[in-house]
């Protein structure tokens, strides 16, 4: 441990303290007791499609597209993923299918 | 005893949603307990971060610092308000699906984390499960799945043989699956489509360690920008 039990349970703190008010800010914002105006109605029905397409961004962000491999890897999962969803439409399957064909990938073939 | 049987029904209705976050979380941390063992930070200051911390990407940011013994608490604090921007999305999101969950939703918006909020926000409880129990056990099973592979990478430290490489795609998959299954609305299909151009527009532009704010004021941008003024 290179800082003391004080100063990690502070940083640990600024962490927890920082997350949350992210967390909370909307809530806050826009109590339950008090009619919220009508926009956030809207964006609560809009927002989650475009949230997961940010998230499935954000998860292969740290991707390099121009080295070797290429996100190839990446790219033939996610394809898998969806084709699989296509096929079953089983969300563990689809998840289990690409997952473990990304760990073939990764492990055994770009290596 | 009608209680009873409903938390139990809710239970197992959510569960299997939540198992690919089993997987995902449970390599990821695993792996944060390692990595923090390795920083010189054993499972009880692995377990308690993950537990009063809770945010995956936040707590893989700050092992450096601490492992650096960087004391600087409001650098972090600040850094995590913006590596975490991204939650006020999820609470603007939720905001109608979490009324009227009483004191429920103290625990359903501490433990929002990106897994979660993808499973809430996308999932509706079966019949005859209600809304609260079942947003309930998907949060607590996801958190409880978080601080307990982050325990036992702690305890394992460096003994843990199985190539695990690669397990993480786990949780692109979950939100690869789950981004299908909003595209499945037709309505959906805009936002959709402009969150993904929207945060691949930002990242080459800003690249991988800022592309999340930027992502953020272009999604909405566009969206408000795609809406008759109604409202106003």
């Amino acid at each position: 441990m290179a800082l003391t039990p004080l100063q990690t349970l502070l940083m640990i703190l600024a962490v927890a303290a920082g997350t949350q008010i992210t967390r909370w800010l909307p809530f806050w914002l826009f109590p339950e007791n008090r009619r919220p105006p009508a926009w956030t109605a809207w964006l609560s029905r809009v927002l989650p499609a475009a949230t997961m397409g940010l998230l499935v961004v954000y998860c292969l962000k740290d991707v390099s597209w121009t080295a070797s491999p290429y996100g190839a890897p990446e790219l033939l999962s996610v394809a898998a993923v969806a084709l699989l969803h296509r096929w079953r439409g089983n969300v563990l399957l689809s998840i289990a299918g690409g997952t473990a064909l990304y760990m073939v990938l990764v492990q055994a073939v770009f290596v | 005893m009608k209680e009873k049987t409903g938390r139990r029904g809710a239970l197992r209705a959510a569960f299997p949603a939540t198992v690919p976050v089993l997987t995902g979380y449970g390599c990821l941390g695993l792996a944060y307990g390692l990595l923090m063992a390795a920083g010189g930070y054993g499972p009880l200051w692995s377990t308690l971060m993950s537990a009063v911390g809770f945010g995956g990407s936040m707590q893989y940011a700050a092992a450096p610092l601490l492992a650096s013994g960087s004391f600087d608490p409001l650098q972090v604090f600040l850094l995590t308000l913006m590596v975490n921007a991204r939650h006020i999305f999820y609470g603007l999101s939720m905001l109608e699906r979490y009324k009227g969950l009483g004191r429920a939703r103290l625990l359903l918006v501490y433990t929002l984390s990106d897994e979660t909020f993808s499973l809430v926000s996308t999932l509706d409880p079966p019949e005859g499960v209600s809304r609260r129990d079942f947003f309930l056990c998907i949060s607590l099973l996801n958190y409880s799945y978080w601080v307990a592979a982050t325990a036992l990478g702690g305890v394992l430290g460096n003994l843990l043989a199985f190539n695990t490489r690669g397990l993480e795609f786990a949780l692109t998959a979950l939100f690869a699956v789950l981004f299908l299954e909003q595209w499945k609305h037709r309505e959906n299909r805009r936002s959709g489509g402009l969150g993904l151009a929207c945060a691949a527009l930002s990242l080459a532009v800003f690249g991988p360690e800022r592309l999340v704010i930027p992502a953020m004021v272009l999604i909405l941008a566009a969206l408000l920008g795609g809406r008759k003024l109604t409202w106003l």
